[in-house]
């Protein structure tokens, strides 16, 4: 008979070793997987983890997209994760990260022809306060009415999703594309481009942003008396009310740094790699970075590499669809399984195993 | 205004609300138990895969909802083995069945877009079906419309009037209570899950097979989301889950009816109106604190371990 006992305080051990030893049961699981489907399972996982990176002929072209793709999901997840630490639960990102795109490049586009240095800055700021105004509605509705905030968050998502399509066929479309849905493409305005900042490497400057994120938060977590509330409030909720911390502070604090993050990272997709609003511009950055939080044990460092790791099941993945015929949905599916066994091994980092049977107390 | 007939408004309503109401009882029981589920989503759009595929293959709906049902519970299980068994966080475990019910639905899916499912027949109530409004209001609907209003009636029962529907609540209260009075807390809870999951499961199959009838990914389209937010609406209690779901899906159908009528109000404002609706009334329930202290069960969301 197996038993779980309580530890006293987390295992350190495990709390590091957990996220390596669920990426590798879903590599065995996935592999499975894999051979349901009709395909080499070794190959099929050597395609996603390995040639991305060290094949000769595919790695030039993977390589830099490992920071495009992990550039927007360490953004939004560094912000989940100060969330997630106090028990704050926001789960609409995507929809922050699609408004935040519209805002910046509404304001960018009503710019449109200046070449003045500003116009990128001001797309920022209006990007980042487009996803905190998005976040602010769960929060207020927190604060004020006791909404519960993961319905709330998640529901605009959808809300986001029809402003985005409306906004592309509609207020940002491109009056001289011909009609076809879609905005301008900031690629080709200079003023207003993210462009790869040193070639070869896919560093633009929501890569630079989510490196700064990563420090920043770091910095929070580890020296600052906010970072230590929001630490004790996910830690002990009634200790930290007796500790003089405000919670309804630390909800708005929380989902607006949550919010401000995700919508920069939409600006800087849509200025960058995306290059336009388009009708099918949220590609569940949103919603994979919160499988990127939790796989990096809502640590900043830890998120910097689960954020590289979850890039490059995307490269992978793409690379698999393509050289394979692995169905992209299969991707996805892997990235939800990932979190499973995580949630499943974390079982080990907060209970210890007892083997045999219960003694009489 | 004109064009919009009142009699097939009231008609479709049914149609509308049923896979919500089947979800949205199913979370109920699971809430009740005290544990909280957000992976509906995903268990729907599961459902609605699986049982796309089963009736597709076998040609019967019933049995295609039959696997709709052991589809959704198949994905539940894995729920409970991880909030129960592995005491993994009850938040990030649904999220985690969400994602991966999306993935994997799409990629049970591939083989099945643009196919039409073998149609779902209307019960006979022979001459009955001919009285006027009520007639083509209620009684010209399939066997599963019927099912969904039962089964509220037989959820509110069990709770209400049973000895395991009162074991079921005392768990959802206070688990440790229950668990010193001798109650199998762990295996109470799975077995609420299940139903949960088989009930999800259900609701998205009547989206692929009745409401809409094909499969789309992705289809279910926030629809768990908002079955979790009517339970808050319905404040636990199976009838007033039921009005909420009858009244969701009349925006909703009103909303598609206003669409094609081409009233002059913009399409996407409609679209987004049953969300917004959701998250106003999430607003106007919660923001009486007593209330919902007073009904939401008291140990939701709580993991529980046996420490003696």
């Amino acid at each position: 008979m197996i038993r779980l006992e309580k530890r006293p305080t987390p295992s350190q051990a495990w709390t590091v070793l957990t996220p390596p030893v669920a990426v590798l049961a879903t590599m065995v699981a996935g592999g499975l997987m894999f051979a349901a489907l009709g395909k080499d399972p070794f190959e099929a996982i050597r395609t996603i983890f390995y040639d991305p990176l060290f094949n000769d002929q595919f790695a030039a072209y993977s390589r830099p997209q490992l920071l495009v793709k992990a550039g927007p999901l360490i953004l939004i997840a560094i912000g989940l994760s100060l969330g997630f630490r106090a028990g704050v639960w926001n789960i609409g990102a995507e929809g922050q990260y699609i408004v935040g795109a519209l805002c910046g490049a509404g304001v960018g586009l009503a710019m449109y022809p200046s070449g003045s240095v500003l116009v990128f800055p001001a797309m920022v700021m209006a990007g980042a306060l487009g996803g905190w105004a998005w976040a602010m509605i769960p929060a207020i509705l927190k604060t004020r009415f006791n909404t519960n905030e993961i319905l709330v968050s998640l529901l605009l998502v959808y809300v986001a999703e029809q402003l985005l399509a409306s906004a592309a066929l509609g207020l940002l479309r491109n009056p001289e594309g011909g009609g076809f849905p879609g905005s301008r493409n900031f690629q080709q305005w200079p003023a207003a481009a993210n462009p790869e900042l040193i070639t070869g490497t896919g560093m633009h400057w929501g890569v630079v942003a989510a490196f700064v994120a990563v420090i920043g938060a770091y910095a929070l977590l580890s020296r600052h008396l906010l970072g230590f509330q929001i630490r004790l409030t996910g830690a002990a909720p009634r200790a930290a009310r007796f500790a003089g911390v405000n919670p309804t502070r630390l909800v708005v604090i929380c989902l607006g740094l949550s919010g401000l993050l995700a919508g920069m990272a939409g600006l800087f997709e849509v200025t960058g790699p995306a290059g336009q609003i388009s009708i099918d511009f949220g590609s569940g950055y949103g919603f994979t970075a919160i499988i990127v939080a939790f796989l990096g044990r809502l640590h900043p460092v830890g998120i910097l590499l689960a954020g590289l790791l979850m890039a490059l099941t995307y490269i992978g993945g793409e690379l698999a669809q393509f050289m394979l015929g692995v169905p992209a949905a299969a991707i996805q599916a892997f990235q939800g399984m990932l979190l499973f066994f995580l949630l499943a091994v974390d079982v080990l980092s907060n209970y210890r195993l007892r083997f045999g049977t219960r003694e009489v107390a | 205004m004109a064009g919009i007939s009142i009699e097939l408004l009231l008609a479709s309503l049914m149609v509308a609300a049923t896979p919500i109401l089947f979800a949205a009882i199913g979370e109920m029981v699971v809430e009740k138990s005290g544990v909280l589920n957000l992976g509906v989503e995903g268990m729907m759009i599961t459902g609605a895969i699986c049982g796309f595929a089963v009736a597709v293959e076998t040609g019967s709906p019933a049995l295609g909802f039959a696997g709709a049902a052991l589809g959704g519970a198949g994905l539940s299980l894995v729920f409970a083995l991880l909030t129960q068994v592995l005491l993994s966080n009850q938040v990030a475990t649904g999220l985690a069945l969400t994602l991966f019910g999306l993935g994997f639905s799409a990629l049970i899916g591939q083989g099945y877009v643009g196919i039409k499912p073998p149609p779902t027949g209307s019960l006979d109530f022979g001459p009955l079906s001919d009285i006027p409004l009520i007639g083509p209001v209620l009684l010209r609907h399939d066997l599963l419309v019927y099912v969904a209003i039962a089964l509220t009636a037989a959820v509110w029962a069990f709770l209400r009037y049973t000895r395991a529907g009162l074991i079921l609540r005392a768990v959802g209260e206070s688990h440790d209570s229950a668990h010193a009075l001798g109650y199998k807390v762990v295996r109470i809870r799975v077995l609420a899950i299940v139903f949960g999951g088989a009930m999800a499961g259900l609701g998205g199959a009547y989206v692929s097979l009745v409401r809409v009838p094909q499969w789309t990914e992705g289809m279910t389209a926030g629809a768990g989301w908002i079955a979790l937010a009517l339970v808050v609406f319905g404040a636990w209690r199976p009838w007033r889950v039921l009005l909420g779901a009858y009244l969701f899906g009349g925006i909703t159908v009103l909303q598609l009816n206003l669409q094609a009528a081409g009233v002059r109000v913009p399409v996407e404002l409609l679209s987004i109106s049953p969300y917004l609706i959701t998250i106003l009334v999430l607003v106007v329930m919660s923001s009486d604190r007593r209330r919902v202290a007073l009904n939401a069960p008291a140990a939701l969301g709580r993991v529980f371990h046996a420490s003696s």
